[in-house]
């Protein structure tokens, strides 16, 4: 799907989030000088093409009690990572799960999965789960916590 | 403590926001409540954090483009280097890790030269090399996420 310029403007005027009034499609339309019915034709078609994935309440993990948020990182072969990748994405703790290249040798990992859990125990449970499923496909793996948020916005795309 | 209504504007409605014209008397319909009252749960749960939004999930390098890098920054730096790289309005979610790897950030950018030139200057200045890992396959479906309130924790 083509992003068209009303949809760029759509989505840098959402982003941030939709105002809480009756009417927030109007309120965003007014904005942009089009229709509200326009506004929502447009982000429509972006939900259908996937270029919105969803719209809704989008929850903040840390301050619902989900203090452990691990990057899990793993070595999966390449003929297996697609497979492996559809089914660890699926699994209810993963919030993320991407394929990204390796960058040999300092850099092996190939996949990764973003885990939360309440608990240093909860998440390793989760950790050993995704182990089991991969099995011998992980050549090996690897957990990095975040010690400190340094900067967090949302998606910013230019005026 | 979260009420009801609040616990299940948050479980609930991660995805399938309506896109009508009154959406939030579409919610406060489905729940039975009134529009004022969905309204103010939602402000309320912004306020105090529980959620950062009502509106729509952008996926990863649809619009512009975007890549997770990693950076090895000795440590008596970091704090430094990574103020610095805040200031760059294309860097989003910068993380200190607990690994070699101590610097993790996004950038995103109108485009792939765009986001090029902002690495090449963040090398240049920082004398530290940046490591690029965009993103090859999304596998995530992004339902949201299920929580879970059986501990009683919120």
């Amino acid at each position: 799907m083509e992003i068209t310029d009303l949809d760029r403007k759509i989505i840098q005027a959402t982003q941030a989030g939709l105002p809480l009034t009756r009417h927030p499609y109007r309120t965003i339309a007014a904005q942009l000088g089009v229709s509200a019915e326009r506004v929502m034709q447009r982000m429509t078609a972006m939900l259908e093409a996937g270029v919105i994935r969803r719209i809704g309440a989008v929850p903040n993990h840390y301050r619902l009690g989900y203090h452990y948020n691990g990057m899990t990182v793993w070595d999966v072969e390449d003929v297996q990572v697609n497979g492996m990748g559809e089914r660890i994405g699926k699994l209810s703790f993963v919030s993320h799960c991407y394929q990204r290249p390796r960058h040999l040798p300092e850099w092996p990992y190939n996949l990764f999965a973003m885990v939360h859990g309440r608990t240093e125990a909860e998440v390793a449970v989760q950790i050993q789960q995704i182990a089991s499923l991969l099995g011998e496909h992980s050549r090996g793996h690897e957990v990095l916590y975040s010690s400190r948020i340094l900067k967090k916005t949302g998606l910013r795309i230019e005026k | 403590m979260l009420n009801e209504l609040q616990k299940r504007l948050l479980n609930d409605y991660q995805r399938d926001f309506p896109l009508s014209s009154q959406p939030y008397r579409d919610i406060a319909a489905e729940l039975g409540v009134a529009e004022a009252e969905v309204l103010t749960a939602l402000q309320y749960l912004i306020d105090q954090g529980y959620i950062s939004r009502v509106g729509p999930v952008i996926a990863p390098n649809r619009v512009g483009s975007s890549a997770l890098v990693a950076m090895r920054v000795p440590p008596e730096r970091l704090q430094q280097v990574a103020e610095w790289i805040s200031r760059f309005p294309e860097v989003n979610h910068n993380y200190e890790r607990e690994h070699h790897y101590n610097l993790w950030f996004v950038l995103i950018a109108s485009d792939r030269q765009h986001l090029q030139a902002v690495l090449d200057e963040i090398e240049k200045q920082t004398a530290v090399p940046a490591m690029q890992l965009p993103m090859l396959t999304d596998y995530g479906i992004d339902l949201g996420f299920e929580l879970d309130w059986n501990d009683g924790s919120v």
